[in-house]
């Protein structure tokens, strides 16, 4: 991606920007990134203090002022209300805030949402229109695979990633590809189900062009 | 209408009950559009955080907030523990809230935690439970309390009959509940004499009650509300300090909605607690495999205050016993009720070690339990009709070779069997139906549905009696408004909700039917709901529409209040029952080289009565067995004594079982003639009680030794392969 489409991308780790945040806390407050050397890189540097961000997410502009330490998840859930990513681990190991990136699968726990910006952002709640349900989503529904259902969310768009790339895995690669989603209330035979069933979906599909 | 004349239809009448549905909240969890109480935002809302104690055993000595209350952004600050709270300001576990801040944001609430000063004076404390404690120490009572001594029959001349014994350690460590959605409410004062919760809860229609109480103000003044909640499995029946606090301060905050959830780390080390039980177990039994004498010596975790104890053997009535227990006490926060109670230790301490007896005999243990199965009493023909049953699916007595598999290289195969109880009677549960004379219908209950199905169950009973489709009836839960259900623990929802909606739908149908009979030119009594109709059952010619037989209900909204109060002890009613079995077997392959358990196959036979909702009941029996694989294989809450706390308080280290590990899981369950006429019992915990038994006796099938203590860790298995474990786990 160029600088042009994504001209806040700092290319930086929230873990990286973490550790240098307590070098900028002496900077004034300022609105946008100051430019620091880090490890002998340049690096934009925002906040501290809130800063304007711009966000596309499910096809929609949306646009908040955040402190820069906002995940991606946090964003999403408290500043836009879009709940269908759920924190729980927070620490990217349980999958739940699993949202799609530009196409992959990405933990938004682990994403700040000044490094989202201008990336094309998908969560459950965009998969279908309202009252309608997306294959993947049904095919969830279809064979059970959610009881309390806070996982559902995230395996959903795992899942999503997942199929779009590998539309006839073998059941080794599917305990791989969704191997970074945690269930505790035991949804994982629906789930591989629901996989199957993605799996036949396309077969046929394919069979029939 | 007398009691005794509510029955459940006969398996020929029956539309929709018994019949694969999909869940009815499928669709709105699978899009992410499900509300839980996490993802709830109130206007103007604040955020609490809390300060914890980072000691297992202290006392707080003093507390300064003044920085916190200058902060920019800072609303309100409530002190949960000071020194003067319990006795004198004791914290008997780390992770204990002391004080408690709402703030603008996130941020600013840890900043302003951050910023709170509280000394500590640090007491002694223990956190570990796994080391045998010495009964003359235990006996002095001060961090041990002897809380049972029990004989049954002549455990020392049985012993002496006996031509084979077996001694050895089993046990399962203190594992924590790890829901999903953390604990936590959003609370708020619409005026100075109410409350309004948001609350991640098993217990809707009873946790208001406990606020109210806990600060002071008539429990009608208390309104609860949840639409979901992200997983509970018995940790989140009851009232918690950070509920209260979130409704102090939002008091403090002119009753500003303030949201309280606990971060991973706290919902690990303070919200979720199953206690760990161990025991050094001798059996004894005659050579042809009679199973005569039962002697152990068992403890485990008690929290601040122990005892407790612990029904074993479990399930076997064996005729001479001797037992003993003593409770640990210490300093890892109190239990909590967790999926089936001590049934999952229990049936650990005892399957694993008449497993071990069976193969000291040379028999295979599916015949030691069949051997023995009069010591099963009251269950002996269910637990023998399951046998079969979970033989034949898993091809038991086909595959299974004696302890040790032989073959060559370093995977070696395995399979295990355990069995298990539960009583799962339904709750009193209330719920009103309203028919309105347009024909819609609503149903109203102060009840939640913790991802067990409770919604499609209700709307299946209901549709089925009223005979129009789910999708016509309107069901409004998770609210302490409506008429009240009670808590869901135990396995105890089905029962109640099922029963109470079959009350309400039946009588509302018999109402409706007798201001349609004119119509129809029939009595009453003559008349069915079929398909969306009214109808005479002799001439279905002679019919209304669901719609224009409600017309005839005039201007008034028909409203039928169903209740299921729970039976005398001893008694019973049609619609529901109590008292189940389970068999569970397991196929494991286990790397001698690196210690690593795989589960190929679980085959899991379960009775559970009539069944509502077949579909959902078996994603409970799955999902009771990936939990047990689950605490089978990875989980333990590993506390470390030196400083208190608890290690592993992430999802990295503290594992669950992933998509991945849980292998091929088949489940039966019992129905049809001589299971469907006990009506409706529950089946959440039952299944969930055998894996760790099941699956560690596998894995001794496979490897030839006991793993003593789950979880089954590649460390635990290769010493027990070599021999080097002491004091049954540790090596």
């Amino acid at each position: 991606m160029s600088d042009q489409e994504s001209p806040k991308d700092s290319g930086i780790s929230r873990r990286k920007f973490l550790k240098i945040s307590a070098i900028t806390t002496s900077a004034p407050l300022v609105l946008g990134p100051t430019v620091l050397e880090v490890e002998g890189q340049q690096v934009h540097v925002f906040g501290p203090g809130k800063v304007p961000i711009s966000l596309t997410v499910n096809g929609k502009r949306l646009t908040a002022n955040l402190e820069p330490r906002f995940t991606l998840l946090d964003a999403l859930r408290e500043q836009f209300e879009i709940t269908g990513p759920k924190r729980v681990c927070d620490r990217g190991t349980c999958g739940a805030c699993t949202v799609m990136v530009d196409n992959k699968a990405v933990y938004s726990c682990s994403l700040l949402t000044i490094e989202a910006q201008g990336k094309q952002i998908v969560t459950t709640d965009g998969l279908a229109p309202q009252g309608q349900l997306h294959p993947v989503s049904a095919a969830f529904v279809d064979n059970d695979a959610q009881q309390c259902g806070f996982c559902t969310p995230g395996f959903v768009m795992a899942t999503k990633a997942f199929v779009d790339k590998h539309p006839n895995a073998t059941p080794d690669e599917i305990a791989r590809g969704l191997g970074g989603n945690f269930c505790r209330c035991g949804t994982y035979a629906g789930i591989k189900g629901a996989v199957a069933q993605l799996s036949k979906g396309a077969q046929q599909q394919k069979g029939g062009a | 209408m007398a009691e005794n004349t509510y029955q459940w239809p006969d398996a020929s009448k029956r539309k929709l009950i018994g019949k694969r549905m999909n869940r009815v909240d499928g669709p709105a969890k699978a899009s992410g559009r499900a509300k839980y109480t996490y993802d709830i935002v109130r206007p103007k809302m604040l955020y609490g955080d809390s300060v914890k104690c980072p000691y297992a055993h202290a006392r707080v000595k003093s507390i300064d907030t003044s920085a916190a209350e200058k902060m920019p952004g800072v609303k309100a600050v409530h002190i949960i523990h000071g020194p003067n709270d319990g006795a004198k300001g004791e914290v008997f576990w780390a992770g204990t809230d002391i004080v408690a801040v709402a703030a603008v944001d996130e941020p600013t609430a840890r900043d302003a935690v951050r910023a709170i000063k509280v000394e500590y004076d640090q007491l002694p404390h223990l956190v570990l439970s796994d080391k045998e404690p010495n009964l003359a120490e235990a006996e002095k009572g001060e961090l041990y309390k002897v809380a049972q001594k029990e004989t049954v029959g002549d455990p020392t001349a049985a012993f002496q009959q006996s031509e084979v014994t077996h001694e050895g350690y089993y046990g399962s460590p203190v594992i924590t509940h790890c829901c999903l959605e953390t604990h936590g409410s959003i609370a708020e004062w619409p005026d100075k004499d109410h409350v309004f919760l948001h609350i991640s809860t098993q217990n809707v229609p009873g946790i208001g009650e406990q606020v109210a109480k806990a600060i002071d103000m008539p429990a009608a003044n208390v309104h609860v509300h949840q639409d979901h909640v992200g997983g509970g499995f018995g940790s989140k029946l009851g009232l918690d300090p950070w509920g209260v606090a979130a409704a102090q301060l939002s008091k403090k905050a002119g009753g500003l909605p303030v949201k309280m959830m606990l971060n991973r780390a706290t919902e690990l080390e303070t919200a979720g607690c199953r206690p760990s039980a161990y025991a050094r177990v001798k059996v004894g039994a005659k050579k042809d495999g009679t199973l005569l004498a039962w002697d152990s010596y068992a403890w485990g975790s008690g929290g601040p205050t122990a005892p407790g104890s612990l029904a074993i053997p479990y399930v076997w009535k064996v005729p001479n016993q001797q037992k003993q227990y003593v409770g640990v006490v210490n300093h890892i926060g109190p239990a909590r009720a967790w999926r089936a109670p001590n049934h999952p230790q229990m049936c650990v301490l005892t399957m694993c070690a008449l497993d071990d007896l069976a193969a000291k005999l040379g028999m295979d243990t599916f015949d030691f339990v069949k051997k023995n199965i009069d010591l099963l009493d009251p269950r002996s023909k269910i637990y023998s009709e399951e046998l079969d049953v979970a033989n034949e699916l898993m091809q038991w007595k086909a595959r299974w070779h004696p302890r040790g598999d032989k073959t060559a290289g370093p995977v070696k195969h395995g399979l295990g069997l355990a069995l298990h109880t539960w009583g799962g009677a339904g709750h009193t549960s209330n719920c009103d139906l309203l028919i309105h004379p347009d024909g819609s219908v609503e149903i109203k209950m102060g009840t939640q549905d913790i991802g067990t199905g409770t919604r499609t169950s209700i709307l299946t009973v209901a549709a089925d009696t009223l005979g129009i489709p789910i999708e016509a009836i309107n069901l409004q839960i998770g609210d302490n408004q409506y008429p009240p259900d009670s808590a869901s623990g135990g396995s105890s929802t089905i029962g109640g909700v099922s029963s109470s909606t079959f009350h309400a739908a039946t009588d509302a149908r018999n109402q409706l039917f007798a201001k349609v009979a004119q119509a129809l030119n029939a009595q009453p009594g003559e008349l069915e709901a079929v398909d969306g109709r009214v109808r005479v059952a002799s001439d279905p010619s002679r019919s209304l529409s669901w719609k224009e037989a409600c017309s005839k209900l005039g201007a008034q909204t028909l409203t039928v209040r169903g209740t299921h109060a729970r039976p005398a002890a001893g008694q019973k009613d049609n619609l529901t029952d109590s008292g189940v079995g389970g068999i569970q077997m397991a196929d494991v392959s286990v790397d001698t080289e690196t210690g690593i358990v795989k589960i190929n196959k679980m085959v899991a036979v379960q009775d559970c009565g009539l069944v509502i909702s077949p579909k959902q009941a078996e994603s409970q029996v799955l999902g009771a067995m990936i939990m047990g694989v689950s605490y089978a294989l990875y989980e333990e809450k590993v506390m470390d004594q030196t400083t208190g706390t608890m290690l592993n308080t992430n999802m990295d280290s503290y594992r669950l079982a992933g998509l991945g590990d849980v292998g091929e899981l088949v489940v039966k369950l019992m129905t049809g003639a001589g299971y469907d006429e006990r009506g409706v019992i529950g089946i959440g915990e039952p299944p969930t009680v055998s894996p760790g038994a099941a699956i560690s006796n596998a894995v001794a099938n496979a490897i030839g030794v006991r793993v003593p203590y789950l979880p089954l860790t590649p460390d635990r298995v290769l010493a027990a392969l070599e021999g080097t474990q002491s004091e049954g786990g540790r090596a």
